[in-house]
């Protein structure tokens, strides 16, 4: 049953598994950027999906919120009525996973009539020169 | 007329894009992300308010709940259930989706 082309897929498969493994000691830094809104798309869900799963690596992990992505954080999110998941409280979880750095852009805030109080979890609150000093520190940026 | 958006006014142009179409008397229904745009301190909250002078602004509850920002819309938008939505396209010779 497997081909030639199977064979070699899993060879190279085998090969990266070996890559990894060589280069476990490695710690990059790895910026989330997120700037959408929770619940009009999917990837707000998806981006908080990739960071719990960034966490198993042991890498440096920050998440930094901007445009409408601020939204995400906003205090008593309740999906009942429109019947999705309401993914919010996993947010509350990434303390756990020991992902503290969450920052949010203060002039996003602003824009939307939020303040640090109206989020669910403690955030550094940046402004848009500082995030992007950060920003540019990265080893890794990944946008949602 | 009813005008309905869809997408938020940060993410998007399609709000104002509708508010440059609509005219006096027609009905506007923010729903989805859309309805950050009626909330007290967005950027929009202005454009909103003065559109309630010559539209009939209403917003989807349920869509603000999800979004932790019921307790946030401005006045003189109306909040309105999935049954209101309906009763809102039905009462509406012409409905125009802002995609």
């Amino acid at each position: 049953m497997p081909t030639g082309w199977s064979y070699s897929a899993t060879e190279r498969a085998r090969t990266g598994a070996f890559d990894l493994e060589e280069n476990a000691g490695a710690i990059k830094k790895f910026m989330f950027v997120n700037r959408k809104a929770p619940h009009g798309s999917v990837y707000a869900l998806e981006g908080l999906e990739v960071v719990l799963i960034s966490a198993a690596f042991d890498q440096d992990v920050s998440l930094a919120f901007l445009d409408d992505g601020v939204y995400q954080l906003v205090k008593g999110q309740d999906t009942k009525a429109i019947e999705t998941k309401n993914f919010s409280p996993a947010f509350r979880a990434l303390e756990g996973y020991d992902i503290e750095k969450l920052y949010v852009e203060r002039e996003s805030l602003e824009a939307r009539g939020l303040t640090e109080a109206s989020l669910m979890v403690p955030v550094e609150v940046l402004a848009a020169s500082d995030l992007a000093a950060l920003m540019a520190g990265q080893d890794v940026v990944i946008g949602f | 007329m009813l005008h309905i958006v869809n997408r938020s006014p940060g993410e998007r142009s399609t709000l104002y894009s509708c508010l440059r179409l609509a005219r006096p008397g027609h009905s506007l229904l923010l729903i989805e992300d859309a309805v950050y745009a009626a909330t007290a301190g967005n950027a929009a909250a202005d454009a909103i308010r003065a559109a309630t002078r010559t539209l009939k602004v209403y917003a989807l509850a349920p869509d603000l709940e999800a979004r932790g920002m019921k307790g946030a819309a401005i006045e003189g938008v109306a909040l309105i259930d999935y049954r209101g939505f309906v009763d809102l396209v039905a009462g509406c010779p012409v409905a125009q989706s802002w995609l």
